[in-house]
C-alpha cells in the first residue's frame, strides 16, 4: 500500500514539474517557429514572472488574479523590449552571435533579479486555501492542480491562436518560409515580436504557477531553461504537441529517478536526457514531419 | 610570422617589466596576483578562441574541462599521493579522453544544438563535482592541495608562480600560432568559412573539428591543473556554467578571430572581475551581461579590431 502511495507521488510530483517544463519548452518553440533563433533567455522569463509576482502578492498586497495579469504584463514587456532593443537591430547575424546575445540578455535579467531580489529564494501563498487531500493514499497540493489546470488553458488557448487567428497563421507562414511570408504582405518584424511577446508571457505565467510549490530565486533560470529545451528538443523542435508530451515525461523521469534512484542526480536526468536526444536523434521523438524538416 | 614575432616579443617584454612595476607602485602591490589567475584563463580562452574563432565551433562548457584537470590533479596528489606534474599529465588524459567521447556526438551538431550540448554537459560535470562527495568532497570541497616543486624547490611565491604560470602561457601561445599558420589552420579557416565547401574540398571536417576540441580541453585541463596547485583549494563554484559563459566572454569581448585578442579580453576581464567591479558588488553580473551584450552588438570584433575601426573612420574623414 505504501509503495503505490509512493508511486503515485512520484508520478503526480513528476507531472506537475513536467508541466513546467512542457510550457518553458513551448516558449522555445514559439520563437524557433518564426526565427530560428534558440532564446537562451527563456528560463529567465521563468525566473522574473516568478519573482514579480513575489513583488505583486507579498510586497503590493494585490489580489491574485490582478497580480498575476500585472506580472505576466511586466515579463511580456521585457519580452517585447529584448526583441526591440537587441534581436531586431541586429542585421544579417551569424547563429553565434545570436547565441551570443540571447546568452547576453539571460545574464542581464539574472543580474537584475539579483540585484532587486538578491539571492534568497522566495515563496508566494498557494492560490487556493483548500488543504492538501489524498488521492490512492498520496498527499496532492491543490497548487498542483492549479499547474495542471493552467498549463491545459494555455495550450489550449495557444492551439486556438495558431489555428483561427490570422496573426497565428501568419506565424506559422513565417516559420515555414521568411521569404515567401514577406512576399505575402506579412510582416514579418511584427510577427518576430509576437513571438518574443507569447514566449515571454508562457515562461512568465509558468514561474507564477509553480512558485508556490517550488519557491524561486534569482539563478534558477539556466536550469530551467535547459530542461525546457529538454522538452522541445524531445518533442522535436517547433512541434507543439511533442514539447508538451515530452515535457511530462521528462519530469516524470526526473521525479522517479530522483525517488528510486538519487535525488542528488535528478537535475542531471533531464539533462542526460537532453543530451542522448541531441546526440541520437536532434528532430525528436514525437514530431510530424514538419519539424523534421528543420535543418540542424 | 614576422608580425607576430614582433607581438610575441612585445608580449614578454611586458610580462618582465610587470612585475617591476608591480613592486614599486604600492597601489597596484595585488596586481601580480591577478596576473596569476589571468594566466591561468588566458590558457583556457586561447584553446577556446582556436574552436571558436578559428574552427566556428562554440563551446559553453569549457569550464568543465577546467574542473577536470583541477580535480584530477587535486584528489590524485591529495588522496593518492602522487607528484603534481603526475596529477597534470592525468588530468589532461582524462580530459581529452572525455573530450573525445562527448566531442564526436556533439560536433556533429550545428549552432544552436552544439551550444545546447556543450551546456548541458558543463552542467552534468558541475552537478558530478556536488554529487561525488567521497572524491571530491562536494560542494564544501577539500583542501591541502601540495604545492607544485621541482626537487626541493617550491612554487609557492607569486613572483615564482607568475613565471612558471605566464611561461606555460607563453609555450601555449607559441603552439597556437603555429597550428594557426599551418595546414591544420588552413583546414579550421575553411571549415568556419563553409563547411560543406570544406568537405567537398578534401577537408575531413570531423576529424579536425575534433582535433581542435580536444586541442582546447587539454588546454583548459592544464588551466585547472595550474590553478589548483596555487590555491590549494577546491571546491566546485569555480567551474559552474556562469564560468563556462564568461570564457566564451573573454574571447568575444578581446576580439574572437585572433588568439591575441582572448589574452587581451581574459586579462582585461580578470581584472575587472577581480579588482575594478568589487565596488559594484551586486551590480557585476549586470555589468558583465551589458559588456557582452554591447561588444557584440557594436564590436563584433572585440577590442582587437578597433584600431582598424579607427584607421578606417580616419581615411574616411579626410
Amino acid at each position: 500500500m505504501e509503495n503505490t502511495a509512493q508511486l503515485v507521488q512520484y508520478i503526480l510530483t513528476g507531472i506537475t514539474i513536467g508541466a513546467i517544463y512542457a510550457l518553458v519548452g513551448l516558449g522555445y518553440n514559439i520563437i524557433y517557429n518564426v526565427t530560428e533563433v534558440i532564446n537562451f533567455a527563456q528560463g529567465e522569463f521563468v525566473v522574473l514572472g516568478g519573482l514579480v509576482m513575489v513583488f505583486m502578492t507579498n510586497t503590493l498586497h494585490l489580489s491574485l488574479p490582478v497580480g498575476f495579469f500585472l506580472s505576466v504584463g511586466i515579463v511580456t514587456i521585457l519580452g517585447a523590449l529584448m526583441d526591440k532593443l537587441t534581436i531586431q537591430p541586429i542585421k544579417n547575424a551569424t547563429v553565434l552571435t545570436l547565441i551570443i546575445i540571447t546568452i547576453a540578455v539571460s545574464i542581464i535579467f539574472k543580474g537584475l533579479a539579483m540585484l532587486i531580489w538578491g539571492r534568497d529564494p522566495y515563496t508566494l501563498p498557494a492560490f487556493s486555501k483548500a488543504p492538501p487531500f489524498t488521492l490512492f493514499h498520496a498527499i496532492i497540493q491543490p497548487q498542483a492542480l492549479w499547474v495542471l489546470g493552467i498549463t491545459t488553458v494555455v495550450v489550449i488557448l495557444l492551439s486556438l491562436f495558431f489555428r483561427y487567428t490570422m496573426v497565428g497563421k501568419a506565424m506559422l507562414a513565417c516559420a515555414d518560409s521568411p521569404e515567401a511570408s514577406r512576399l505575402m504582405g506579412i510582416p514579418v518584424q511584427r510577427m518576430v515580436l509576437i513571438s518574443f511577446v507569447l514566449s515571454a508571457a508562457i515562461g512568465a505565467v509558468a514561474g507564477i504557477v509553480i512558485t508556490p510549490i517550488s519557491l524561486m530565486e534569482y539563478d534558477r533560470g539556466a536550469l530551467l531553461g535547459l530542461k525546457g529545451f529538454g522538452a522541445s528538443i524531445l518533442g522535436g523542435l517547433g512541434s507543439f504537441s511533442g514539447a508538451v508530451i515530452a515535457g511530462l515525461i521528462l519530469g516524470l523521469i526526473e521525479s522517479l529517478c530522483a525517488g528510486y534512484v538519487s535525488s542528488g542526480y535528478k537535475d542531471a536526468v533531464a539533462l542526460i536526457v537532453l543530451l542522448l536526444v541531441l546526440f541520437i536523434k536532434p528532430s525528436g521523438f514525437f514530431a510530424g514531419k514538419r519539424a523534421s524538416l528543420k535543418k540542424f | 610570422m614576422g608580425y607576430e614575432k614582433k607581438k610575441i616579443l612585445c608580449l614578454i617584454l611586458f610580462l618582465v617589466i610587470f612585475p617591476v612595476l608591480v613592486n614599486y607602485i604600492p597601489a597596484i602591490s595585488n596586481y601580480l596576483e591577478v596576473m596569476i589567475f589571468a594566466g591561468i584563463f588566458c590558457l583556457v580562452t586561447i584553446g577556446l578562441s582556436l574552436l571558436m574563432g578559428y574552427a566556428g565551433q562554440i563551446s559553453l562548457g569549457h569550464a568543465a574541462f577546467l574542473g577536470i584537470g583541477a580535480y584530477s590533479s587535486g584528489i590524485l596528489t591529495t588522496k593518492f599521493g602522487l607528484s603534481p606534474w603526475l596529477g597534470i599529465l592525468a588530468g589532461v588524459a582524462l580530459s581529452s579522453a572525455i573530450a573525445v567521447v562527448v566531442g564526436i556526438p556533439s560536433l556533429k551538431l550545428k549552432g544552436h544544438y552544439l551550444a545546447m550540448a556543450t551546456l548541458g554537459f558543463g552542467e552534468i560535470v558541475f552537478i558530478v563535482f556536488n554529487e561525488e562527495v567521497d572524491l571530491t568532497g562536494g560542494p564544501s570541497g577539500f583542501a591541502d592541495i601540495p604545492y607544485l616543486h621541482i626537487g626541493s624547490f617550491e612554487f609557492t611565491s607569486e613572483l615564482t608562480y607568475y613565471i612558471l604560470v605566464w611561461s606555460v602561457v607563453l609555450i601555449g601561445l607559441f603552439f597556437a600560432l603555429n597550428l594557426i599558420h599551418s595546414r591544420v589552420g588552413r583546414a579550421w579557416k575553411a571549415i568556419h568559412g563553409n563547411e560543406l565547401a570544406a568537405e567537398a574540398m578534401g577537408v575531413p571536417t570531423s576529424k579536425y573539428k575534433l582535433k581542435i576540441f580536444v586541442l582546447s580541453s587539454i588546454y583548459a585541463s592544464i588551466a585547472g591543473s595550474l590553478y589548483t596547485h596555487y590555491i590549494c583549494f577546491l571546491n566546485p563554484s569555480s567551474f559552474d556554467l556562469f564560468w563556462s559563459i564568461k570564457f566564451v566572454m573573454m574571447v568575444i569581448v578581446g576580439g574572437m578571430n585572433s588568439v591575441w585578442g582572448a589574452i587581451i579580453g581574459t586579462v582585461l576581464l580578470t581584472y575587472l572581475g577581480n579588482e575594478w567591479l568589487t565596488a559594484f558588488k551586486h551590480f557585476d553580473v549586470l555589468v558583465y551581461g551589458f559588456i557582452l551584450l554591447l561588444i557584440t552588438m557594436f564590436l563584433p570584433g572585440g577590442i582587437v579590431s578597433l584600431p582598424e575601426i579607427l584607421k578606417s573612420k580616419r581615411t574616411i574623414t579626410r
